[in-house]
């Protein structure tokens, strides 16, 4: 894939990132740098810190170490750094997290509205483009509980497109899902990828991970072990424990 | 022996009418100062966090009769001559604001952490997550126990009679000193708070029940 010089500049860029939970020492010395329309699949054992990782991005979590930067903005503890970084960047999460008083229109139309200063028609207008891309804009008028779970979380992944951010944030998509209904996401997402959406997904799909990422990142006790292309990434792991952790994810696959 | 004739009933009917007052005038201001209280003490500031929690500690701590007395004396004490009634609103108002500020606070905090979360993803800010996204959910899993709390109000504003105020029960006192038919007098005085009380109460079970069967 040929980069031209303007996408070497990294959208999200990670610099000795630390992170500590009170004495836990969580994430140790994380750099990473995600170009403009990448996709980064990243994956590891339970507790590894892909979570906190991704939820430092968007400061969800603060870091006490090294330097997150998106877009240009640094993450500092003010409000202005926050507010740009999560103007560019959506999050999906494991349990969805839809607004359950409010309709799936709703849900979508909230963000336009209050953060970007939309009208009401403007923001329906945008909400009804990505709820249909995502294929649920016949449930629109609905409530989360009444549809089922891979519509949820479509609903989820339209509604934090409807701020059109720069990159998404995936943490475990699928993981709350039936597995009849994972491949309606899966599929929602390949196509986002496929229209130049740059990427972070925490997922143990390893067959997504062959399809759509451009590097698998691979983490364990805080640290990046180790990060490839799929190719080399699933055939010649160089780490010992990414064998481990490959052997046991395709064990259960 | 005198009867209890429309001059008697009038009179009640006048009680009850500062009954609800009362009992508006507490939620209405107990439920402002109250949703405050609740947002301080769910707030990120320790320090908020630390007022409130004194806050509630006192007036849940208390008797509401001592909270009347020492709004209505306590004020006379440093020198202001204010109105019977607006001592005791201030009584109530203060009184309330500890009691639905507790309530929502459990509410508040029983909203799933996600949903702050998804809220400040999107880029929310404070008031637009708390207006939007919390609160609804929170009042929603409050209401059964913020309708238990009006009805209680409702028969606490009684004590207001302490400080020289006639709502309903005073004024029972007072017509039945009157036609010395104490039985009867507080039977039609019984049945009113019976009649407000009792509707509000089936609401509260009623609303508990579905949300239950809602988290079902
Ligand atoms: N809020 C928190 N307070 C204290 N410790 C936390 C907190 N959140 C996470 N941790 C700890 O940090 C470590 C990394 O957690 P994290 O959720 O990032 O892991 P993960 O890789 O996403 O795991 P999983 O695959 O189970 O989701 C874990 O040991 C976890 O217990
Ligand atoms: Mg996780």
């Amino acid at each position: 894939m040929p980069q031209s010089t303007a996408a070497e500049v990294p959208l999200i860029a990670l610099d000795g990132v630390g992170k500590w939970y009170g004495a836990y020492h969580a994430l140790k010395n994380i750099s990473l740098r995600v170009r403009k329309g990448e996709k980064i699949v990243l994956c590891g054992p339970s507790g590894s810190g892909k979570s906190t990782l991704i939820r430092c991005i968007n400061h969800l979590e603060d870091i006490q170490e090294g330097k997150i930067t998106v877009e240009g903005t640094t993450l500092t503890d003010s409000g202005h750094a926050i507010d740009a970084v999560r103007r560019e960047v959506g999050m999906v999460f494991q349990s969805f997290n839809l607004f359950p008083h409010k309709t799936i229109m709703e849900n979508c139309t909230l963000a336009p509205m209050r953060v970007k200063g939309l009208s009401k028609p403007e923001s329906e207008e945008i909400a009804r483009k990505y709820l249909a891309r995502v294929r649920i804009l016949d449930q629109a008028d609905k409530y989360p509980a009444q549809l089922s779970g891979g519509q949820q979380q479509r609903a989820a992944i339209a509604r934090a497109l409807c701020m059109e951010p720069k990159a998404m944030l995936f943490d475990e998509p699928t993981s709350a899902l039936d597995p009849e209904m994972v491949k309606e996401v899966l599929d929602t997402m390949i196509g986002l990828a496929r229209d130049g959406m740059t990427m972070i997904c925490v997922t143990h799909e390893m067959g997504f991970a062959r399809q759509v990422a451009d590097r698998v990142v691979f983490m364990a006790s805080g640290e990046v072990i180790e990060e490839g292309p799929p190719e080399t990434f699933f055939q010649a792991p160089r780490h010992e424990r990414t064998r481990a952790f490959l052997g046991e994810i395709l064990a259960h696959h | 022996m005198a009867s209890i004739g429309p001059n008697e009933l009038f009179f009640l009917a006048q009680g009850l009418k500062w009954t609800l007052a009362l009992t508006l005038i507490g939620f209405v201001g107990g439920g402002i100062f109250g949703l405050i209280v609740a947002l301080a003490r769910t707030a990120e500031s320790a320090a908020l966090r630390r007022v409130t929690t004194g806050y509630i500690a006192v007036f849940q701590g208390t008797p509401l009769l001592m909270q009347l007395f020492v709004v209505y004396y306590g004020v006379a004490l440093i020198g202001l001559n204010i109105d019977a009634w607006l001592a005791v609103a201030i009584a109530f108002t203060l009184h309330a604001s500890a009691f639905l500020g507790e309530i929502w606070r459990g509410g508040i905090q029983a909203v799933p952490k996600g949903q702050t979360e998804a809220a400040k993803a999107l880029g929310l800010h404070y008031v637009s997550t708390m207006k939007d996204v919390v609160l609804p959910q929170a009042f929603k899993i409050s209401l059964p126990a913020t309708i238990g709390f009006l009805v209680q109000l409702i028969k606490g504003t009684s004590l207001a009679a302490i400080v020289g105020f006639v709502e309903l029960s005073r004024a029972g006192q007072i017509v039945s000193n009157q036609t010395f038919r104490p039985l009867t007098v507080f039977a039609i005085v019984g049945l009113a708070y019976f009649l407000i009380c009792w509707p509000l109460s089936l609401w509260g079970a009623r609303t508990e029940r579905r949300l239950q069967t809602a988290t079902r």
